[in-house]
């Protein structure tokens, strides 16, 4: 099962080219928002959007779009559960106040990652908005969350789905 | 990514990949100090609680700020108010407590082995805070941290620790933690305050100050424990800081960029100058500050419910 591929490099790049798309659209003032992974492969998935708006929307040298990295491990609702994880850096290296806040992760499944991160979020301050993009949405979401930005749809997953990115995996893809 | 034991009984018992992941696991939490709200949902619904049989400001405020920063509820029990006055047994104190459901206890007692008998009796978190002259192993684990954050490392670094060692706690988690981690160790005092065969810990002791000082990286300064003094282990605080105080002009003699360490409470004027105390070599403040984020990795580490409970 682990090796159905669903995203390949090309569409992996034309899913992400979407969303970057479908971001400059909804926001006419590019230079309000700011962008933040979740860790880990929503932390690259991130930066490719990033990458992308810089160039899609020719903001050049002039400006860079804030960026942060999020770890949800100390908001998870799970943690009973688990062997204790890893905790990475949370990083939000500017004013999230009044911020158009671009929340991005690889797979939405459950929705409580995306709960957990909302939460982090607002310990940092009081966004003007924050809206979910995704690379995969795999659907069966257990809490009221729903994307904003979609790269690909894929309902009928049955398996883990497995992101892998060139920064860190050696490959854009997207496995089932 | 976690300890293998539900307690934090002292550094002797922890191997260098537990200390590894404890220096790796305090950064993310001292990140949170900065931000609007420091405080994280990660104990939510457990309880903490504190049995202090010994006075303590610095360790039990920081253990507190610790626990609820992680939003954990704090239980402090009064100990010249409660049972224990009346005679109840450490272990009853205890198995009440955990009745109660406490969670985590965090208890500090004058009885070397105290924590270790209580662990043993309970299925709860025992943290050691101190039991008398054997390990206050928090301590052990902030200086070490506190270390690392600096100097990068902690492997061949020649670290000193002057004054009292035969009655200090700090002294023995820091022999473990560092020795652990591939530091050289040394240690200076007059020789009533050494204790016997400590070189089996794997240290080098010394008597005179001025020959031990030369080329440390990091100079920790234990308290002289002048509540203890009746036992009259040296002729006279005056001789004592003659010989042992650590002043400005002694840490010209260490290597320039020498980190200068207390555990607090320091008796200024003894076994640290005021201008030692205050130069830029300090770093006694961060110390405190680091407890608190240290104490917070611990108590996440530490996760009591996790299945396999067994004490080390």
């Amino acid at each position: 099962m682990a090796n159905t591929i669903i995203l390949n490099e090309k569409s992996f790049q034309n899913a992400i080219c979407r969303i970057a798309n479908d971001i400059i659209i909804d926001n006419k003032n590019i230079q309000k928002i700011a962008i933040v992974g979740i860790h880990s492969h929503g932390v690259c998935v991130a930066k490719k959007i990033l990458i992308k708006i810089t160039r899609l929307a020719d903001i050049g040298d002039k400006y860079q779009i804030p960026f942060g990295t999020l770890d949800i491990t100390l908001y998870r609702d799970d943690l009973n559960d688990l062997k204790i994880p890893v905790i990475k850096d949370t990083i939000i290296p500017f004013d999230i106040n009044n911020k158009s806040i671009v929340l991005v992760d690889d797979v939405l499944y459950t929705g409580r990652t995306v709960r957990a991160a909302l939460d982090v979020l607002m310990d940092f301050g009081r966004p003007k908005s924050i809206k979910l993009a995704v690379l995969i949405d795999r659907g069966s979401h257990e809490l009221p969350i729903k994307a904003d930005y979609v790269g690909v749809r894929h309902n009928n997953a049955k398996g883990f789905i497995k992101v892998k990115c060139v920064e860190t995996d050696g490959v854009d893809g997207v496995y089932e | 990514m976690s300890f293998k034991c539900k307690d934090l009984l002292g550094i002797e018992y922890l191997d260098k990949k537990d200390l590894q992941v404890v220096l790796d696991s305090v950064k993310p939490f001292k990140s949170l100090f900065t931000r609007s709200v420091k405080k994280t949902p990660t104990l939510i619904g457990k309880t903490v609680v504190m049995l202090f049989y010994e006075p303590s400001t610095r360790t039990r405020t920081s253990f507190e700020i610790a626990a609820k920063r992680l939003s954990a509820d704090v239980v402090n029990v009064a100990i010249n108010t409660s049972s224990v006055i009346k005679g109840e047994s450490l272990i009853d104190t205890g198995k009440t407590l955990e009745a109660m459901n406490a969670d985590y206890i965090i208890i500090r007692h004058s009885m070397s082995g105290a924590p270790y008998m209580l662990a043993k009796n309970l299925a709860a978190s025992v943290i050691n805070a101190g039991d008398g002259f054997h390990e206050h192993p928090t301590q052990g684990l902030l200086d070490l941290y506190t270390i690392y954050e600096k100097k990068k490392k902690i492997e061949g670094l020649r670290v000193l620790l002057v004054g009292d060692i035969l009655h200090s706690r700090v002294a023995k988690s820091n022999i473990w933690a560092l020795t652990k981690m591939g530091a050289e160790v040394a240690v200076v005092g007059p020789p009533t305050l050494i204790p016997l065969n400590i070189e089996e810990l794997g240290v080098k002791v010394y008597y005179d100050l001025d020959e031990a000082i030369k080329k440390a990286d990091v100079i920790n300064i234990l308290r002289i424990q002048l509540e203890r003094q009746f036992e009259s282990l040296f002729p006279s605080v005056h001789e004592y800081v003659e010989l042992y105080q650590v002043t400005k002009e002694r840490l010209a003699m260490a290597k320039p960029k020498v980190l200068v360490m207390h555990p607090g409470p320091m008796n200024r004027g003894i076994e640290i100058s005021s201008d030692a105390a205050d130069s830029s070599n300090a770093v006694i403040n961060e110390q405190v500050t680091n407890g608190i984020a240290v104490r917070m990795a611990v108590l996440y580490l530490l996760n009591p419910r996790r299945g396999n409970v067994y004490s080390n």
